[in-house]
């Protein structure tokens, strides 16, 4: 800490990656590849190893660092966003080519995939002509052996010119090995030579023209060879970079600019124009790739991925993708729902009992009524239900989310549901951003990263938080249970729930589509660019791995999050009610004050009132609800959660108003953090504001409508 | 004699050769990126519920292109 990523000659165009080093002997590692290669799982087996990891989480959309040692150095893990190509041209892409390029890593270690390694060769050819210190690590061996694909690593490594190693991170095999040469590149005490790429001739003699001016000018900070290839085929995004590294501008350098004059008349002469060149630089490397692929693995089984194939039939197919994609939602909902049930229950018992026991002690005391009342009535009572009520469906569905993104199946998921986002304009990877949106809303916006057209970006992080993340899930499952359960018999409640769950989610995907079509066709105008979707081979997940993790993760964050928010807001409700002005306490003013126009769109003073409480964290909307019901008056005994029903029914709850918080609840503005998130990657306060005003509008649009149709159709 | 085409009509479950590519600029470097150049082999996989878009078999990789897409990519059989 302390030293600044400047002071320790790590510098970094960006400023994205950020990394904090503790002495000037760490050596930073960067860990490259293309997405979906188990970088993560590398990432996670090298620093989980020596107990350095930091809270991480999980997922390839944010960057992360992590530290380990290794033969007594010590080493800075930096995991930069998976890339096909220094090409970049998604935001992603941009932060990866920066790193790679300009971020002086000791050493680059490219993750490969085993199984499919062709595709993966492009990017290493890419970065070893950008620098020398590079380790290829080809991941996923178990999963190649078990296709019957051979690698040659050896043969591998001599044609690259660089160390590879084999691993299998998920088993731990191979990490040594891997840290061993990382080590010996890192200090060079390995030499590497990598493979040149050279071009057709005219190319090659363009380079000639241009790299002398360049090697002056830029001296030995960045490969001039390189530089000189990419001025030859501009770049903006690039050269912003480049001029941000090196502090100026080398194009307007009279000797740069003079050669790169020279070096394109000559490419012009022999009918190279921009996309010749690149063509040709392209078609270069996807050569070379093809030839080293061929060279050094050896395919058993011509077959190999028929099972794969075999699933995407069954999963992508006409007939069957559609209802298996619902029916995989239904399976997980169930689980959540009945699986939560029990612990729900348990922790009740537990922690009202426990309040009793506070009560009992706080008498004994002879603890004065007010600070019994703010603490345990107050500050306790409220964690004590977004602790029972909350975090078990949470717990169970988090982990299940997991296994299913592990899987490979959310960009099947993507492809199944493409046509209906083409529909609305849409970018098709918008899909995976919304299933991302699942798991936390915050998460799926920085997710949008992905898409690489501003509007369509745009487009998915203003619309995410319609889908309602993980920590809106209880909400609407207590809601449904509570109020739409009953209408079947016992049995069959926990389907009946999670059917009407299903068809909560189906209603919020049909709402993101909508705003996406809205947006496309006012604010955003135009149409979807062209994206390609890869549906990477499936995996079978670390089950284990991830319910431990997820729950233990998820478990420690919403209790943190819950102590951090639903305790000072449960002391706020509880001073709120008992600070009396004239007859009334200032928390019958707040309610009383929100209630007509909370009426009118179904809702009551009380639930507006929450969801505002709520915005730092939307788990605790509830546990506010039932707080302010019990504060203004009617103080029970809670012995189980169906009489939480009874505490809502009791302040004037029907069945309009539960459908009426649902709707709001899936539509209103985004919590704290999601609303952040969205500011740091719009970089704009106008989009923001639209983000918060969108959800919120339609949704108290839409709960106006429900509610007075229902009303004026004497429903309710 | 080879036929030429483009990608999206290529029956699922046969193989075609890039010949060339439609597209320009960004949408062009991206196809590039994909493996796509003249003489890649491309395997049409398998269309998705609504029929667009198709699943390919590009380099190793299995890839899903939208029909306007697919459409700027000239084949050879």
């Amino acid at each position: 800490m302390g030293l600044t990523h400047q002071s320790t000659g790590a510098p970094v165009a960006h400023g994205e990656l950020r990394m904090e080093k503790k002495s000037r002997n760490d050596r930073v590692i960067a860990l490259a590849g293309n997405p979906n290669v188990g970088k993560s799982t590398v990432f996670n087996a090298l620093t989980g190893m020596n107990q350095h990891t930091r809270n991480w989480q999980g997922k390839t959309v944010t960057n992360a660092q992590g530290y380990y040692t290794h033969r007594a150095t010590d080493f800075i893990l930096v995991d930069i966003p998976g890339t096909y190509s220094l090409m970049a041209s998604s935001a992603e892409e941009v932060v990866a080519r920066d790193f790679i390029c300009f971020g002086k890593p000791d050493t680059v270690v490219v993750v490969a995939d085993a199984t499919c390694l062709e595709r993966n060769l492009n990017l290493v050819l890419q970065i070893l002509e950008v620098t020398d210190n590079v380790v290829v690590c080809v991941n996923l061996l178990d999963e190649a052996k078990k296709k019957g694909i051979q690698i040659n690593l050896q043969m591998l490594s001599e044609q690259l010119g660089v160390p590879v190693v084999g691993t299998s991170a998920r088993a731990g095999v191979g990490l040594t090995e891997l840290m061993d040469r990382v080590e010996e590149v890192s200090f060079r005490r390995l030499n590497t030579s990598p493979l040149p790429v050279f071009y057709r001739p005219e190319i090659e003699k363009a380079i000639a023209l241009v790299e002398p001016a360049v090697e002056q000018t830029v001296q030995n900070r960045i490969d001039a060879r390189w530089v000189s290839l990419k001025l030859l085929d501009p770049d903006e995004s690039l050269e912003e970079s480049l001029a941000t590294y090196l502090g100026r501008d080398i194009t307007k350098e009279p000797l740069v600019k003079g050669s790169l004059k020279k070096a394109q008349r000559l490419l012009r002469e022999h009918g190279i124009g921009p996309e010749e060149l690149r063509d040709s630089v392209v078609s270069t490397i996807v050569a070379k790739s093809e030839t080293i692929y061929q060279a050094s693995v050896i395919l058993k089984n011509q077959e190999y991925n028929r099972r794969d194939r075999r699933l995407d039939k069954l999963l992508t197919s006409k007939a069957t993708g559609i209802p298996i994609m619902l029916a995989l939602l239904c399976l997980i909902f169930w689980l959540t729902i009945t699986g939560a049930n029990y612990p729900s229950q348990l922790l009740s018992d537990l922690l009202f009992g426990f309040q009793d026991q506070l009560t009992q002690w706080f008498t004994a005391m002879h603890a004065p009524d007010w600070l019994h009342g703010a603490l345990v009535l107050g500050m306790y009572r409220t964690l004590a239900w977004v602790v029972s009520v909350m975090l078990p469906p949470m717990a169970i569905f988090f982990p299940l989310f997991t296994l299913l993104e592990d899987s490979g199946y959310l960009p099947r998921i993507a492809f199944n549901m493409d046509k209906f986002f083409k529909k609305a304009n849409a970018h098709g990877k918008q899909a995976l951003t919304m299933c991302m949106g699942f798991g936390c809303n915050a998460c799926g916006v920085i997710g949008c990263r992905i898409i690489d057209s501003p509007r369509e970006r745009l487009v998915a992080v203003l619309t995410n938080n319609f889908v309602p993340c993980n920590g809106r899930f209880p909400t609407l499952i207590a809601i449904i249970t509570m109020f739409f359960a009953g209408m079947v018999a016992l049995p069959v409640q926990s389907l009946f729930s999670t059917l009407l769950l299903t068809v909560v989610i189906v209603f919020s995907v049909a709402v993101t589509l909508f705003m996406s079509k809205f947006l496309s066709k006012t604010v955003l105008k135009g149409v979807p660019s062209s994206f390609a979707l890869e549906l990477p081979p499936y995996r079978r997940p670390q089950i284990g791995k991830v319910i431990v993790r997820s729950i233990f993760d998820r478990t420690l964050f919403v209790l943190g999050r819950a102590a951090a928010v639903a305790a000072p807001a449960g002391l706020l409700i509880w001073v709120l009610s008992n600070v009396m002005i004239g007859e009334m306490s200032l928390l019958a003013y707040c309610t009383s004050f929100l209630d007509p126009f909370a009426q009118m769109i179904g809702l009551d003073g009380v639930i507006l009132m929450a969801f505002i409480l709520g915005f730092p964290a939307n788990e605790i909307v509830i546990p506010i609800i039932l707080m302010s019901y019990l504060c203004t008056g009617n103080l029970m005994d809670l012995e189980n959660l169906e009489q939480l029903r009874t505490i809502l029914v009791d302040n004037g709850w029907t069945w309009l108003t539960a459908v009426c918080t649902m709707i709001f609840s899936l539509m209103h503005f985004p919590c704290g953090t999601t609303c952040w998130t969205i500011k740091k990657e719009t970089k704009s306060w106008k989009w923001t504001a639209l983000a918060f005003v969108l959800p919120t509008v339609s949704g108290m649009l839409l709960c106006f409508f429900v509610a007075n149709g229902a009303r004026l159709l004497g429903l309710a | 004699m080879n036929d030429i085409f483009s990608l999206n009509q290529l029956p699922i479950g046969q193989k075609g050769r890039v010949y060339s590519l439609d597209s320009r600029g960004k949408e062009r470097r991206r196809m590039l990126d994909l493996g796509l150049v003249h003489g890649t082999t491309v395997e049409a996989l398998q269309k998705s519920p609504s029929g667009d878009p198709v699943a390919y078999f590009i380099r190793g990789a299995v890839i899903a292109l939208r029909d306007e897409d697919a459409r700027k990519i000239i084949i050879e059989s």
